[in-house]
């Protein structure tokens, strides 16, 4: 069985992909992730999981272009620039 | 051009261009062949690297030293089944790689393939074997292929105590008596061939099928030069001479020095240097005396 490993670094950040590894069961991985992942204490916390059973996404189609829900859907630029002149704030 | 060409075409520009690819992204054919034989030797590497140093733990001359080597041994087979996992994610089962390594089908580097004669050798080779490895290791954390630049991170940091590790024990025996300093003087005459050859021909790296495909991101000799650069010093203020007349720095930052033999290295990759039989002996001795182990952990091994 492959498990794969998501290693913590500090305390408060994300955990990120470290490796896999193949282990009998889980008694063997959780040996295994600390002997791989633990032993100089350069991880706070890991996270071990059978490959089978992570579901990977890798498709995204954008087919209708939603830039709304994007900061570059956004070009706020030109009629910043009008409404200060409108309101007499437009920097000299 | 057919639609695989083009692909083909495409990909190569892609990673040219510094992209990096996944398992399970389309790839050519001749790309995950190169990726395979490349990271598998350096997984046989690992693992073959670790017998001339299993060799010392027995011999290590205080307690300290003896945890430190055997913490080493440890890293190194640890890189061994994390190289290993990558090869088989790109199709290459562990278990063939255990089979075409012992049979002698697949290579280990050229270094693995020389006996140790003193505690001087083990401090030689954590110290500048690990300096040279890490030089090559450094530069594939920017490989095309994702997961084995990934993994190089861990490498790379583990690594990094090796080199310590090996040039505190170096200087341990230079700031010892005569014969201590004698042990590592004659460990650098051995060893300074081999880390010659190290990184191996100085094929540009224009005409370097590894580069090309940036699964290396470096030429051989763009490589050595930084070995020199960075060690030559570092070897010469211990009061160590370095057996080759013609090493020398040009005035352009180019280092100089003696054509090392490329026939020898190609002996010796090929399975012919002074120590490839026994230490393949070993593995295969290693292999049968533990494969009931496989069997009665691993349900698919039986």
């Amino acid at each position: 069985m492959i498990f794969e490993v998501f290693r913590q670094e500090r305390k408060g950040q994300p955990f990120t992909h470290g490796g896999s590894f193949h282990a009998p069961n889980r008694e063997f991985a959780d040996a295994y992730a600390r002997e791989f992942y633990a032993r100089r204490q350069e991880s706070v916390a890991l996270w071990v999981v059978p490959r089978e059973t992570i579901m990977s996404i890798e498709e995204f189609p954008d087919e209708f272009d939603l830039k709304y829900r994007r900061v570059d859907g956004y070009s706020i630029k030109g009629r910043l620039k009008e409404a200060r002149e409108r309101a007499g704030t437009a920097p000299a | 051009m057919s639609s695989t060409e083009q692909r083909t075409q495409e990909f190569l520009e892609f990673v040219q261009a510094g992209g990096q690819v996944e398992t399970d992204d389309w790839m050519p054919d001749e790309y995950r062949k190169r990726l395979i034989k490349f990271i598998e030797m350096h997984g046989n590497s690992e693992l073959m690297g670790v017998l001339p140093e299993r060799d010392w733990i027995l011999r290590a001359p205080t307690l300290q030293r003896k945890l430190a080597l055997t913490a080493k041994i440890q890293d190194e087979v640890g890189h061994c089944q994390l190289i290993y996992r990558v090869v088989e994610d790109l199709g290459k089962p562990r278990t063939q790689c255990l089979d075409d390594l012992i049979s002698g089908k697949s290579k280990f580097h050229n270094v693995f393939h020389y006996p140790t004669k003193s505690w001087g050798d083990v401090g030689v080779i954590a110290w500048l074997v690990d300096a040279a490895a890490i030089i090559s290791q450094k530069a594939l954390l920017k490989c095309s292929y994702a997961p084995y630049a990934r993994v190089m991170k861990k490498v790379c940091w583990e690594e990094s105590f090796h080199i310590l590790h090996g040039r505190d024990t170096v200087l341990a025996m230079v700031t010892g008596t005569p014969e201590q300093f004698e042990l590592v003087q004659e460990a650098l005459d051995r060893w300074w061939g081999p880390l010659m050859h190290f990184h191996g021909t100085p094929i540009p790296a224009a005409e370097d099928p590894m580069v090309h495909w940036r699964i290396k991101s470096q030429g051989n000799e763009e490589a050595r030069q930084q070995f020199l650069e960075g060690y030559v010093p570092q070897i010469l203020e211990l009061g160590l001479t370095i057996p080759d007349p013609a090493l020398r720095r040009g005035d352009d930052g180019v280092w100089t020095y003696t054509e090392p033999d490329w026939d020898e290295l190609m002996a010796v990759v090929t399975g012919h240097g002074p120590a490839s039989e026994e230490r393949l002996a070993f593995r295969r001795l290693a292999r049968a005396e533990v494969d009931w182990v496989s069997k009665a952990m691993l349900p698919e091994a039986a």
